[in-house]
């Protein structure tokens, strides 16, 4: 079981259209990149999932896009309140790859800062974002090479110049994900689904895992490309 | 009193840690045949709760015998089983092929089976004759008359009754589509509280068995209430997807809102929110 502890906001600052907020880290563990936590969402019954976006000494910084009302509660905490977390759950990526390229669409950013940090900091990153407001964000991963819509982040993934594939670890919207395992059969991508729990009690969180029905929570959120399907045949 | 967890709110093979620290674990639904279950999305928050359509996924009877019952055994934590079905048949017949666990829980709000009196006491009956096990039969308030439906069940030979199981609800996004693929869930959560209470209490009265109450319980407190209509036992659902370490707390908050109420201890509350010396009764 996850460490759950009730922790103080220890600051709140927004990156574009988008709030990075830090707590203290106490008992809690930063995991492995990509790992998740189910934060208390002020005021709502259920917590939400955030990937760890950053581990300063002393703390632990969740990157939030506002777009619901548990979003926006969190990204409304201001220091000095305290919300509940529990982690670090599911599993991370795995940093045993070659050639890394990280790989990154809108809010999916998120876990690409611990991750390059826990990769010792050299690999190349590939950012995508809707707008040059939310690009703003790329400010988290300085070097990244960035697009914006309508060039897609897909684009910048091309063999190097010796002609090698890259080992991608992404983290975006589904589509971008499933059109990156078409392109990458090898990727890691960390998937998203709505999750009540965090650690395998509701089934609420399923996602079609090596053709079945799976909790995303205890199988993911990281899965390799090649348990998903890399694309979904359009809906008659 | 024992806590338990509510079926389908906590995996004891996931988070054994969680199921350790209650006094009974109950399984989620077991059907004849594996099921996949619904397709997501699966869960959606309301104001007061939360809706569910999980579509009784399971690993089905066989696979549950052989792999997960085995397992859950080894936790250490009383095993209650909970049983789903299409007809009383097959409800009967795994209940024959259950031993060497705490308790069957007839999880009677399945699809295709209707609530009815008659017919959730046919299930019962059927279970009834198939193993000597304690067992429980679980309803929803859906019913527009719970205590007959709790009076049906008990002349079959129910041992208990577990109370209460969702309600239907729906709820729509920003764009008024449903939020779950099904189109409609289970709801529960704080919502169901008092709704629950209700059923307890008319259960209680109607037939005397004991009750797992259950429906919205976050609290101490609210265990405290569920007790004091009546209910035996208290099962935690929803609160466990916000905090796996609800157990040890509503346990711990439980003996303070014994003393804050003047109760000498968790059991010593079971009823006492009678119905006051009117005469009248609040049934109904
Ligand atoms: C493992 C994991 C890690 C995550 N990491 C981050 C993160 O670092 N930063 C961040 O901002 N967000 C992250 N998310 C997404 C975030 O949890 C959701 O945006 C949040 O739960 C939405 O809650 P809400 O109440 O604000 O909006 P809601 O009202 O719940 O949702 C608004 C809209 O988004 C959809 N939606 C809700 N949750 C999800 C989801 N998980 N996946 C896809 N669609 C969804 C809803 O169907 C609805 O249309 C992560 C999700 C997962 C599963
Ligand atoms: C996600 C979820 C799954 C559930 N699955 C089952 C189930 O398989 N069988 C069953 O009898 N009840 C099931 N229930 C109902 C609960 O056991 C319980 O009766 C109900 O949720 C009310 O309690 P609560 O408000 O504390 O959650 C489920 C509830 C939820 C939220
Ligand atoms: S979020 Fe509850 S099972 Fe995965």
């Amino acid at each position: 079981m996850p460490n759950a502890a009730r922790l103080s906001v220890t600051g709140s600052e927004r990156v574009g259209p988008y709030t990075l907020v830090r707590v203290e880290r106490r008992g809690i563990e930063p995991g492995a990149a990509g790992q998740f936590f189910m934060l208390e969402a002020p005021g709502r019954l259920l917590p939400r999932p955030f990937s760890l976006c950053i581990a300063p000494p002393g703390e632990l910084g969740f990157l939030v896009d506002p777009i619901g009302p548990g979003t926006e509660a969190i990204a409304a905490l201001a220091p000095g309140d305290e919300i509940g977390v529990l982690g670090p759950l599911g599993n991370g990526y795995r940093l045993d790859v070659e050639r890394p390229l990280l790989v990154g669409g809108g809010i999916g950013i998120a876990p690409l800062p611990y991750l390059l940090e826990q990769l010792g900091g050299s690999a190349p990153v590939a950012l995508g974002f809707r707008s040059a407001e939310h690009a703003e964000a790329a400010s988290l991963l300085p070097g990244a090479e960035v697009v914006v819509d309508p060039v897609l982040v897909t684009e910048l993934i091309e063999p190097d110049s010796a002609g090698r594939d890259w080992d991608v670890l992404a983290c975006g919207p589904e589509p971008m994900l499933r059109a990156v395992a078409a392109l990458c059969p090898t990727a890691q991508l960390a998937w998203e689904a709505p999750m009540a729990c965090g650690y395998g009690a509701c089934y609420g969180c399923v996602v079609e895992i090596d053709s079945a029905l799976k909790r995303l929570c205890l199988e993911g959120p990281v899965l390799d490309a090649s348990r998903v399907r890399p694309q979904v045949e359009a809906v008659a | 009193m024992r806590l338990l967890n509510a079926s389908g709110c906590l995996d004891a093979l996931a988070a054994p840690e969680v199921a350790r620290e209650l006094d009974g674990f109950v399984t989620k639904t077991v059907t004849p045949l594996p099921r996949e279950g619904a397709a997501p999305p699966r869960i959606a928050e309301t104001a007061h709760g939360m809706l569910n359509a999980i579509g009784l996924a399971n690993p089905g009877r066989e696979r549950f015998l052989a792999d997960h019952l085995p397992r859950l055994r080894e936790l250490g934590v009383p095993v209650w089983v909970s049983v789903g079905g299409f007809c009383a048949d097959d409800y009967a017949e795994t209940c024959s092929r259950l031993t060497d666990i705490e308790a069957v829980e007839l999880n009677l709000s399945c699809p295709n089976v209707d609530e009815a009196a008659d017919s959730a006491a046919e299930i019962v009956a059927a279970c009834r004759s198939a193993t000597p096990l304690p067992l429980y039969a679980k309803l929803s308030a859906a019913h527009p008359d719970i205590a007959e439906v709790a009076r049906a069940v008990a002349a079959a030979g129910a041992d208990g009754l577990s109370l209460v199981n969702t309600l239907r609800g729906t709820a729509l996004d920003k764009q008024l589509r449903p939020m779950l693929a099904r189109g409609s869930g289970g709801y529960s959560g704080p919502a169901l509280k008092p709704v629950a209470l209700h059923a307890v209490r008319v259960c209680a009265e109607a037939t005397g068995l004991p009750i797992v109450g259950m429906g919205g319980v976050a609290s101490g407190r609210d265990a405290l209430e569920f007790l004091a209509c009546g209910a035996r036992d208290v099962a935690l659902g929803t609160v466990l997807f916000s905090d796996p370490g609800a157990p040890a707390r509503v346990r711990s908050e439980l003996a303070a809102a014994c003393a804050d109420a003047g109760v000498a201890s968790p059991d010593d509350a079971v009823g006492i929110a009678k119905t006051p010396e009117t005469g009248e009764k609040i049934t109904a």
